[in-house]
């Protein structure tokens, strides 16, 4: 299909115009990822947050924009890759619960609260070239 | 079986920039090149669908063995011998794995969407045929690799097709080191396969069609294959994950789902039921595809409410992302979720109960004829109907607390899949036989095996849900071994349902011998024998590679133009000018 | 390539998309999920086991910096690599092709340095659940990045010849997609510590 009489061709022709200018877009994201490197070395939870996730978020959306055009693309394709990542919430939000969570309405995961609570314990003292074991829970 | 390797150019009206698609040298191919290389959509069907009535065989040996088992403990089972305890949990595990991934979903999606779609929407071919062999054959990859794990030491996995862990993840509790994984590989491989085919057929329905062929055109069995795609598509995912989690902690001791390294086995369900889930709508979608075909060309009817359906099948497919966990109901998970679950389980039988009464309000009025496929797309509406309506029960988890894992759950969901599965299967092979073969199947034996396949069904099951709501549990071996499960009657009802099922498989024969004898010898066919109206009744019966050989067609009007009041004729195809 | 015989099919495009590029977003779709399901399970467990810490303090910050500018720089070639394709520059296109192959190779060379590292520390996929996660993630995403720089490099050398441009497109998306992969698991794997 190298012709570009067919229909698909000339839908590409016509944006193909668009004269963006793909190496300012990636000095941005270079920008960006120095940022979410250094943002996190300051220490504060909620800047971690914000410059490590966050700033993933918006490089996402920079790449989808400008790299992969797809604010230029049909729109079900977006509505199609939302949907998408809805599923996945909604896999997450259904599963967290049991998952995450280690108790709730009349139960409880002793083997997890006690690999939490040991594993906090001896985070302290941890640090280099030691491999860290896995935390052990004690069978009840 | 019979296309022709000789090409032939479908240059119609409507393709007017297709200059050179089909410019290349004939020839004669080979056998082999012919039948098993080939990157013809019709052939590749075929590959599915016989590899599929293989694993028929295999999933239908293993389910007689181990009912022959229940029936009669302890005694030689003949054809196999004696059923140990192992065995037992190997051969319900392969019956389970088998019918769903190597029988329901190659016939019901692979074969007939590979066979149908293009023909249905008047293209001459999926549009990445060399990537339709390779999902045929990485399918094939995953057959073999199943089976091979039938005569590894240990022998086949016996730890259900749900293979939860730890039971599934520990070779010393499973105790089929090598059967295990081996099972999980063949099924991550089988999904890639699917994943592969769907893209194409996806891709194929959007931008294949022939013109003038809106999607509203479409016809709705090409519908269904597509939102089962889509569906199968958008769930698998977490369980391919799960997969490879799984396989790790079976093969090298990692520990994803043992909480003494912390992780969750509760994770594993959930992987695999959100998958689960969407992926029982995955077989059956396609299966009331077949049906609506078929009760519009035998009543001689427009389907009564399309777009409806349409509608319906998609709230359907999404609705089913939100009931996974009521097959969770009682292994610890949250309460509050499993209310939250249970209110989306009740509801999602609403859409398709309104498809059902779209199919019967079709019907209503109609010109019925009651073919062979239509007497199995009526029985399809009464069984699954059957089966829809059990699983109200076990969907308020108040109740499943009771039932769950019990045979009351087991019969529900052969009440199900084995409508979608077998019944939607004969009734498209038995539609589609004289297009696929340019023959037809001998009607008087259709309908023997027809009544010799319902009948004993329906005596197989229902003494099953009896002996759930008394107690049965599920996945033992030998119901001696309980006193409160033996009560008077018990065992009667068992060794019923298993005779039952012998007489089911024993009028198996009779299809296979008509499909095969018919496929060679049976009264020829002309193309539209039925006098329907979709685009695969208009090109020649059995097409050649190309498909419509006097130009690809263009279409003027939807697919089920029955009966239509200014016209003589009491059909109208798609593709008819005037 | 060009001497299988393309069906009508193939060549037709209602849509308006075209062919090969419907079926690559496609494919980016089922991926989400695919990659969604490990990521999800991940943060599950690590947002219930903050004790895990102690382990995600060993990975190598740097060496995941290093490799996310690896991956963008790829995907400026592969976008590059599009806007010459779309001036039927066809050389050009395999040029930039081929630096993206490099940058997906330098990718997984750091990747190995830094893996055999982390081994050599005894941090290996079974020494505790945190690196079950890590290396399962970071294994899906690399196998993801091989298959897409040999998919890439039988598409550039068509490209080279002038012979089916519109692929250049198209393999460029999954790349994409592949570097997204990527930015989320960086931070995921590297800076939650």
């Amino acid at each position: 299909m190298s012709d570009s009489s067919t229909p698909a061709a000339a839908a590409h022709d016509a944006h193909g115009a668009h004269h963006t200018n793909y190496v300012k877009i990636w000095a941005i994201l270079l920008g960006l990822l120095v940022v979410s490197v250094v943002g996190p070395m300051l220490g504060h939870p909620v800047l971690t947050m914000i410059t490590a996730f966050g700033i993933a978020f918006v490089k996402a959306f920079l790449v989808i924009k400008y790299f992969m055009h797809l604010t230029v693309e049909k729109k079900y394709i977006g509505f199609l890759l939302l949907t998408m990542l809805a599923i996945m919430l909604v896999f997450v939000a259904g599963v967290a619960p049991d998952v995450m969570k280690h108790e709730g309405q009349r139960w409880t995961n002793n083997a997890a609260i006690d690999a939490v609570e040991k594993g906090l314990k001896e985070g302290g003292g941890h640090h280099g070239e030691h491999p860290a074991e896995a935390p052990r829970a004690e069978p009840h | 079986m019979s296309s022709t390797a000789t090409e032939t150019h479908g240059h119609g009206p409507g393709d007017g920039h297709a200059h050179d698609a089909h410019g290349h040298g004939h020839h004669e191919q080979n056998f082999f090149l012919k039948y098993f290389w080939s990157t013809d959509h019709k052939i590749i069907g075929f590959q599915y669908l016989f590899t599929g009535m293989f694993m028929a065989l295999i999933g239908g040996f293993a389910v007689y063995a181990f009912r022959m088992q229940i029936a009669f403990p302890g005694m030689s089972v003949p054809g196999y011998g004696r059923v140990t305890a192992t065995d037992y949990n190997a051969l319900v595990t392969t019956h389970g794995s088998v019918m769903i991934f190597w029988v329901a979903m190659p016939v019901l999606i692979a074969a007939l969407g590979n066979y149908l779609i293009p023909l249905m929407i008047g293209a001459d071919d999926m549009v990445f045929p060399r990537l339709n062999r390779l999902s045929y054959q990485l399918f094939l990859l995953s057959v073999i690799i199943l089976i091979c794990s039938f005569f590894v030491d240990g022998g086949a996995f016996g730890g259900a097709w749900t293979s939860y862990p730890p039971l599934s993840a520990k070779p010393e509790y499973n105790l089929t080191p090598l059967g295990a994984p081996l099972w999980l590989t063949a099924v991550a491989i089988e999904f890639a396969a699917f994943l592969l085919g769907g893209i194409n057929f996806v891709t194929t329905l959007m931008n294949s069609r022939a013109p003038g062929m809106k999607m509203f055109d479409v016809p709705i069995v090409v519908w269904m294959i597509i939102i089962a795609s889509i569906l199968f598509m958008a769930s698998v995912g977490p369980l391919v994950a799960g997969a490879v989690m799984l396989l790790f902690d079976q093969t090298v001791g990692t520990g994803f789902f043992d909480p003494k390294k912390g992780g969750d086995p509760v994770l594993w369900q959930h992987l695999f039921w959100f998958f689960g889930h969407p992926e029982v709508y995955v077989v059956l979608l396609p299966a009331m595809g077949i049906v609506a075909e078929i009760i519009t060309t035998f009543s001689r009817k427009k389907l009564f409410a399309y777009k409806t359906v349409i509608y319906t099948a998609v709230g359907t497919g999404a609705l089913s992302f939100f009931v996974w966990a009521h097959h969770q109901f009682i292994a610890g998970i949250d309460p509050r979720m499993a209310n939250i679950f249970s209110v989306t389980t009740l509801l999602i039988s609403i859409p398709v109960a309104e498809m059902m009464f779209v199919y019967i309000a079709t019907l209503f009025g109609g010109s019925i004829r009651l073919t062979t496929p239509m007497l199995w797309a009526l029985a399809f509406i009464g069984e699954f109907l059957l089966g829809g309506v059990t699983g109200i029960f076990l969907g308020a988890s108040g109740a499943d607390i009771y039932f769950h894992d019990t045979y009351f759950v087991l019969a529900h969901f052969h009440y199900t899949f084995f409508p979608i599965a077998f019944i939607g299967a004969f009734a498209a092979t038995t539609y589609w036989f004289p297009k696929m073969f340019g023959r037809f199947m001998n009607e008087t034996w259709g309908k023997v095996h027809f009544w010799g396949t319902i009948i004993p069904f329906n005596f197989i099951f229902i003494p099953l849900f009896l002996l759930g709501a008394r107690g049965d549990h599920r996945r033992i071996y030998d119901y001696t071994h309980f006193p409160d499960l033996m009560k008077p009657g018990m065992q009667d009802l068992r060794i019923l349902a298993t005779l039952s099922l012998v007489v089911l498989l024993a009028f198996q024969i009779v299809f296979l011998v008509n499909y095969f004898y018919s496929a060679f010898r049976g009264a020829k066919a002309g193309a539209n024998p039925w006098q329907a109206n979709t685009l695969e009744w208009q090109a020649p019966s059995p097409p050649p590679h190309g498909n419509f050989p006097d130009g690809l067609p263009n279409v003027y009007r939807g697919p089920y133009e029955f009966s239509h009041p200014d016209r003589q004729e009491d059909y109208w195809p798609q593709n008819s000018a005037s | 390539m060009s001497s299988f015989p393309r069906p009508i099919a193939t060549t037709r495009s209602v849509t308006g998309i075209s062919t090969g590029k419907l079926a690559v977003w496609w494919l980016i779709a089922s991926e989400i999920v695919i990659f969604g399901g490990v990521l999800g399970s991940y943060v599950m467990h690590r947002i219930g086991h903050p004790e895990w810490a102690s382990q995600a303090e060993h990975t190598n910050t740097w060496a995941g910096a290093f490799n996310t500018f690896v991956l963008l720089t790829s995907s400026l070639m592969a976008v590059l690599a599009h806007q010459a394709a779309e001036h039927k520059d066809g050389k050009k296109a395999a040029k930039f092709l081929y630096f993206t192959i490099l940058g997906g190779l330098v990718f997984l060379v750091v990747k190995s340095f830094e893996w055999t590292n982390e081994i050599h520390h005894g941090f290996t996929l079974t020494s505790h659940t945190f690196w079950s996660f890590y290396y399962t993630a970071a294994g899906i995403h690399g196998l993801h990045v091989i298959i897409g720089l040999i998919i890439m490099a039988v598409i550039a050398q068509d490209a080279k010849k002038g012979i089916d441009l519109q692929r250049v497109e198209a393999v460029g998306l999954y790349w994409h997609f592949v570097d997204i992969v990527w930015i989320f698991l960086f931070p995921l794997l590297y800076i939650a510590k």
